[in-house]
């Protein structure tokens, strides 16, 4: 077995074990990469099909592109999908690209507060999430399966501990679980499984010309592409194989981490994935 | 390769792995100048261990309060070193990191010594089944280097490590903060003619395939995805050991029902393999359509079988705040079976990190490690031999936290206990019984969703709705007749009744939430399973 086939098979028994444990279940699909890895092992979890409905936030700054690939997929694959928004805060306008809040703000009401409204409308019990610990410090220390309050708080503190393949499947009524089936795998690994397994995945992280490319995908508003003449799976895999990118972070062309560093863990630690 | 790195709070773990970072040029670019100004900023003394504290919990208390991962590459194979906490509150952090490793590091302070985390860690690790380690002997410049403090702390050290069935394969003395031995070998060591710490790891072996051992499946679930036009009926889970193909027989424990794989089944299907084999996910139809669902174990016909038990003799290590009483039930986890237990007798406790024996214990306290039997609930399938080591470990659940491991040593299941359900429901595969339906749910329309739902997962359900005064006699002859059946909540009368003409053993209360059925329905399937 290759390390890439060990990690799909973690990460396919997590799967298996969160849809046997939980009955409403949902899972989280930002029409990027790491989360279309994760719909993708959802396929080979059950066998070409995916019982588990998928819930996208829109903000509706989402770049159009991603929208179109989203409602593609959703129809190939005959997707339950779910699309959550905080249309309260788009009426009045308080948004980040309107001017009148800051970019956390933002990300807060449109993303954590449009989540939490959409779990709490469907009931979900546990909650699929494509989040990676090599992302950054606070995702580093998740669990597989990592349990939230009934306000979604993360109590880092005192976590609950995982072994041997068995999984914090118990909880008591009110608490929801997180399940992150992808924490084992490295920004390089999704990209050689993308390759291997010809996933689809939206243009906008490849160089179309401009010598420009998106490492990850948010809101047209705050996310920034990086320099780069990578056209295709491969070459982005040889790109990264380099080191050209050991030194930058893969969200740093996302402007809401920046700040004193400590502002994703800040919003995760609120409900943020 | 996945390593974990452990030792007593303050030996300086976070430091070595630190320092291996920024020596193996692994620390993105900045992040050393942005620590090292947070620390200036902040007038506290540069450490490397903020490199990986990136939490702000730990910077101000500074220490790790859970398991950080990060990653590396030596030119042999790259390493994910798994960080964790040495601080006793935070042990069952600990657990969850080494579980995931290899291979071990321990680290112990030159100038301390060993300490109660270095013998508990070294103690845990045995327990989790890691036998791989290298002891580092850190913080050597406190002791000027000196080589008799080195050995000294050797060998008590290697006397821990017998007496809880471990030896490592390197003991090292380095300087973290130095890193001397760490990428590269120490002036100041000259005496030390072993490896450095990478030269350490990257002698390590990688995990063995379980291919060689007897094919072993617990089942995870049984797919049927009808409404989707899809007819395959797909027996999936993930194969812990061994290997099996088109035409294999298997038998399913603890049930001992057989069948014979007609087809392999993946996704895309053009992928899928010729046979099942160990560390695989791909799933199989079965020639015979019986009826297993998740919690058995496969197994091939023709090759050793499983044990199947009630009553087990274990080795456990206990996390729970609350101790390990025999007043208490718990819920055992073992593959995908699951099963209530209770804490029969505690033959021998040890505390993990001062190998102090209590022989006359009745509880176990936390982090202590002991001998135990078990009765459980129903029988499960599992394994003695330790060969595949997933189907002889299992997890403790108290209320709704994991709060201990264990290892089956032993069967001790008497004859007697395995005709405990008796001839009722034998021909339904199901222990009869009478359900009462508790709760603001307990309606109609929620009783008749429970009756399909335990249907679909194969149980013979019938749902009483008789008036009160026939309630009691209905209920003695359908269980009779072995079926399961559902009533919504009854009066203490009839309740009294009830007791009366069935066996204590056959009635179960359960409590139905508005919207969660699911537990309901797990602890219905696990009272009836025959």
């Amino acid at each position: 077995m290759t390390h890439l086939d060990e990690l799909e098979s973690r990460s396919i028994h997590i799967l298996r074990e969160a849809y046997s444990s939980f009955r409403n279940l949902g899972m989280l699909w930002s029409i990027g990469k790491d989360s279309t890895v994760l719909l993708w092992l959802t396929r080979k979890a059950f066998f070409g099909h995916v019982p588990i409905p998928l819930i996208h936030i829109d903000t509706n700054y989402k770049i159009p592109e991603m929208i179109e690939y989203r409602d593609r997929l959703a129809r190939e694959w005959a997707l339950n999908l779910i699309v959550g928004q905080n249309k309260k805060a788009l009426a009045e306008k308080t948004t980040f690209p309107d001017g009148t809040i800051d970019r956390l703000a933002c990300c807060k009401l449109l993303k954590t507060q449009a989540l939490k409204d959409t779990l709490t409308a469907q009931h979900f019990t546990g909650i699929i999430a494509g989040i990676r610990a090599d992302e950054e410090g606070s995702r580093s220390k998740e669990r597989y399966f990592s349990p939230r309050n009934r306000e979604s708080d993360w109590d880092i503190g005192d976590q609950p501990p995982e072994f041997w393949n068995q999984y914090k499947t118990d909880f008591a009524p009110g608490t929801h679980l997180r399940i992150h089936p992808l924490l084992d795998w490295t920004e390089l690994n999704i990209w050689e499984y993308i390759g291997r397994e010809k996933i689809p995945t939206v243009s906008l992280y490849y160089d179309q010309g401009t010598g420009k490319r998106y490492r990850s995908l948010g809101c047209y508003p705050c996310t920034f592409p990086v320099e780069s003449t990578a056209k295709n799976v491969d070459e982005i895999i040889a790109e990264l194989r380099t080191g050209k990118f050991a030194n930058v972070a893969e969200r740093s062309g996302r402007a809401q981490d920046k700040d004193d560093g400590g502002t994703l863990e800040t919003l995760r630690r609120d409900g943020y994935m | 390769m996945n390593i974990v790195i452990v030792g007593h709070v303050d030996h300086g773990k976070s430091t070595v792995v630190g320092r291996l970072l920024a020596d193996t040029n692994s620390l993105p670019q900045g992040k050393l100048e942005q620590v090292r100004e947070f620390c200036s900023r902040n007038s506290r003394p540069f450490e490397y261990a903020f490199l990986l504290d990136a939490l702000r919990d730990e910077r101000a208390q500074g220490i790790t309060i859970d398991t950080a991962r990060v990653f590396f590459k030596t030119a042999k194979r790259p390493y994910v070193i798994l960080d964790a906490p040495g601080h006793v509150e935070f042990v069952k952090n600990m657990v969850t990191g080494a579980s995931r490793a290899d291979a071990a590091l321990l680290v112990i302070d030159a100038n301390e010594g060993i300490k109660e985390n270095s013998r508990r860690h070294a103690h845990l690790l045995s327990m989790l089944g890691i036998r791989q380690l290298a002891v580092l002997v850190n913080k050597m410049d406190l002791v000027g280097h000196d080589e008799k403090k080195f050995r000294a702390i050797v060998s008590d050290f290697e006397k821990h490590l017998a007496g809880v069935g471990l030896k490592a394969a390197y003991f090292i003395p380095v300087v973290g903060y130095e890193g001397e031995n760490l990428a590269s070998r120490s002036k100041n060591l000259g005496w030390y003619s072993g490896p450095t710490v990478l030269e350490a790891l990257d002698a390590f072996n990688e995990p063995l395939a379980l291919d060689g051992t007897a094919f072993r499946m617990p089942v995870q679930d049984v797919y049927k995805f009808t409404a989707s036009g899809d007819t395959r009926r797909i027996i999936a889970g993930s194969v812990e050991s061994g290997s099996a193909k088109i035409g294999d027989e298997l038998v399913f424990y603890p049930s001992g029902k057989k069948s014979t794989i007609a087809s392999l089944e993946g996704f895309p299907r053009a992928r899928v393999a010729g046979k099942l084999v160990a560390g695989g996910t791909d799933g199989f139809t079965l020639s015979e359509q019986i009826y297993v669902g998740r919690g058995e174990l496969a197994a091939r016909a023709g090759e050793p079988a499983p044990q199947v038990g009630t009553r087990v003799k274990a080795s456990v290590f206990w996390l729970g705040k609350r101790p390990l009483h025999s007043d208490k039930e718990y819920v055992l986890k073992l593959g995908t079976g699951r099963a209530r237990a209770r804490l029969e007798s505690v033959l021998k406790a040890v505390d993990a990190a001062e190998l102090r024996a209590r022989n006359d214990a009745e509880t176990v306290e936390r982090f202590e490690i002991a001998e135990c039997v078990f009765r459980l609930s129903r029988p499960l399938a599992f394994d003695l031999d330790g060969l595949t080591p997933a189907t002889t470990r299992f997890v403790l659940v108290d209320d709704f936290e994991i709060s201990g491991g264990g290892i089956i040593r032993e069967n001790v299941t008497a004859d007697s206990n395995k005709a405990r359900s008796g001839q009722a429901g034998a021909k339904f595969h199901q222990k009869a019984a009478l359900i009462i339906v508790n709760g603001e749910g307990a309606t109609g329309v929620a009783l008749k969703s429970l009756e399909s739902t335990l249907t679909e997962q194969g149980r013979t359900v019938h749902v009483l709705e008789a008036p009160e005064s026939k309630i009691a006699e209905h209920a003695q002859v359908l269980l009779e007749a072995g079926l399961v059946v559902l009533t919504a909540a009854v009066s203490t009368k009839l309740l009294g009744e009830l007791k009366k003409r069935l066996p204590a053993h056959a009635i179960h209360s359960v409590t139905l939430d508005a919207r969660d059925e699911h537990s309901v329905v797990r602890s219905i399937l696990d009272e009836t399973s025959a």
